[in-house]
């Protein structure tokens, strides 16, 4: 029976396959989040009708946008974390990466919300800042010597959202109230947005953060299976840990800044690219970029019209939906390590 | 007179700021040569040989590939001449066994490229002469130690090293799964001219090996082929214990502890 095992599936054929149906996906979400909406919108008055075309092009498309922008960008560091610390429960919301984003971005907003630093939003650095110091924490916590601790990276992820969300609360509770209700809106987590301008301008960081991101997708691969056997089949683990935690606290940080702390995008998302494609992180990171683009398109969609013309916050359904599949991978892991 | 294939001098080596754990070791491999590093449990075997791995960098000493400072040897280059199988393997994706075989060929396929065919070829030879050809379907968390252990030798197989460094490799397998090993390994060694640093307590398999190593605290208690190092005074002085026998029976020698 040995000789005669039929060859696998090239790896190229498998990305290939897998990123052409998740694209066919991603299309299909983008066609049902441009076409429902509290508002019907007619496509042949689209440029005949100026309401149509106001709506269409400087509310809905810019929506279905974000949400292309944001979903893909916390599914991807959700993949890339979790090979990373080895640990199918990690994502940035888990880990306190979006809290500490969060925070830096609380602070931000206080000092003034337009404040710029070199023609870079207040927010964005202060985000980015607040992102990095948190998996930086996570990290340093979490890892003695050369073993990272599964359990102690989650409840080090715990803590630093309790203390990032203490250090909110405490800023929201100083500050003037125009401040503080702007941090609750923004805390809240919306998609919401007027224009594609402000897309293009995180496209401008976050496309070239994700293809970098996705350029360590073979490295991502073996520390997946194993930290020391990667670390001789020719990977430079520490390197490849600073630059991936660094992008993945750019992107986090940049996403958590306009879209807020939106939770389990990088936690459900990838595991289901694993579901459907095999765990290859060459296939599970390019395919998270896409799934979760197409995941926050929908979920948006459903939180704009499920209650219409009222609109749910796109993070509660995310939570709803994430708190359950998160509960699942724990008793799943328990049986892992019970063997 | 060939080559050593691998030669360290004079290894220490210390955990953060702690006490010498490795202390002035020398090793040489020959190519073709079966090396058995034995001593009790902390006496500072996986450390050096997650040195000799490249893993850990030597606080004093050096260590030669090929005639070439380990150190110096770029990382992917370096992956095709040493393979390394460390003493366990957690999981924490349920990975398809095939596929963790097939990052043993990682050392020859460029970067942003992909392995093909051949690739998948030698993963499934690997996993042949491994004897774990019927778990390549398998996912790597349903299977137990043995077999886990089992792909992981295959997965170094597959990166056709010169050099093999197993670190208690048989620990958690059967009877017959530890003969299985030392006979791939004494083939490999008769058809590739394969060399294996192996770390091991079962001195019942060490009987075919060129040279044993005795490591007592960190340091070289004895160094010798099987004859000379399996003896009663030599291993009651390795392990600490007054009451280990051994006895020669035909080619093999056998060790136990009075209890």
């Amino acid at each position: 029976m040995t000789a005669a095992a039929p060859l696998p599936m090239p790896v190229g054929a498998r990305i290939a396959k897998a990123l052409a149906v998740l694209t066919l996906v991603l299309l299909a979400s983008v066609a049902i989040g441009l076409a429902l909406g509290s508002q019907r919108i007619h496509t042949a008055s689209l440029f005949s009708d100026s309401f149509s075309h106001t709506l269409f092009f400087r509310l809905r498309l810019p929506r279905v946008l974000m949400g292309l922008v944001i979903g893909a960008s916390l599914a991807v560091t959700g993949g890339a974390l979790q090979a990373l610390f080895r640990n199918p429960l990690a994502d940035p919301y888990t880990l306190g990466v979006s809290g500490g984003g969060a925070l830096g971005a609380s602070i931000a907003i206080a000092l003034g919300w337009s404040a710029r630093i070199a023609g870079i939003p207040l927010v964005f650095a202060a985000s980015f800042a607040g992102a990095m110091l948190a998996v930086s924490l996570v990290r340093t916590i979490a890892r003695t010597g050369a073993v990272m601790l599964p359990g102690a990276l989650l409840l080090s992820g715990v803590v630093v959202n309790l203390i990032s969300a203490a250090g909110v609360l405490t800023i929201q509770y100083l500050t003037d109230p125009t401040s503080a209700l702007r941090i609750l809106r923004w805390l809240i987590g919306s998609l919401d947005v007027v224009g594609l301008d402000p897309i293009w301008r995180m496209l401008l960081v976050l496309a070239p953060a994700w293809l970098a991101l996705l350029a360590f997708s073979r490295q991502l691969n073996l520390l997946a299976i194993d930290e020391e056997t990667a670390a001789t089949l020719g990977v430079n683990v520490r390197r490849c840990e600073t630059i991936v935690h660094a992008l993945c606290a750019l992107i986090v940080g940049v996403t958590v800044s306009a879209g807020g702390a939106i939770g389990f995008v990088g936690l459900i998302v990838p595991h289901a690219v694993r579901l459907m494609f095999g765990e290859d992180l060459r296939i599970v990171l390019p395919g998270s970029l896409l799934l979760g683009a197409a995941f926050l398109i929908l979920a948006d969609t459903l939180a704009r019209t499920a209650l219409a013309p009222n609109e749910l916050p796109v993070g509660a359904i995310t939570g709803l939906l994430g708190g359950p599949v998160f509960l699942w991978l724990l008793r799943r892991r328990q049986q892992y390590s019970a063997m | 007179m060939p080559q050593p294939w691998l030669e360290a001098r004079c290894l220490d080596y210390a955990y953060a700021n702690g006490p010498l754990v490795v202390r002035q070791v020398s090793l040489t491999a020959m190519p073709g040569s079966m090396t058995a590093v034995i001593g009790a449990n902390g006496s500072g075997k996986s450390t050096l040989i997650r040195m000799l791995a490249g893993l850990f960098m030597p606080l004093a000493g050096t260590i030669l590939l090929d005639g070439v400072p380990l150190k110096n040897w770029q990382p992917r280059l370096r992956a095709r001449q040493i393979a390394y199988v460390p003493q366990s393997t957690a999981a924490a994706f349920p990975f398809q066994a095939l596929d963790i075989v097939l990052s043993g060929r990682t050392p020859y396929t460029p970067r942003f490229r992909f392995e093909g065919a051949h690739d998948a070829e030698k993963a499934l030879e690997a996993l042949d002469a491994a004897g774990a050809a019927h778990l390549a379907r398998r996912c790597f968390t349903s299977l137990s130690g043995g077999e886990r252990q089992m792909v992981i030798l295959a997965r170094a197989l597959a990166q056709e090293p010169k050099l093999l460094l197993l670190d208690e490799p048989s620990s958690s397998l059967d009877l017959k799964h530890r003969a299985d090993l030392i006979r791939t390994l004494a083939r490999l060694r008769e058809t590739q001219n394969l060399s294996v640093i192996m770390i091991t307590h079962d001195l019942q398999l060490t009987g075919s090996f060129d040279q044993l190593l005795a490591l007592r605290r960190g340091e070289i208690a004895a160094a010798g082929t099987p004859d000379e190092v399996l003896r009663d005074h030599l291993l009651r002085e390795v392990y600490g214990d007054p009451n280990v026998r051994t006895q020669r029976a035909g080619d093999q020698t056998l060790v136990w502890v009075d209890l």
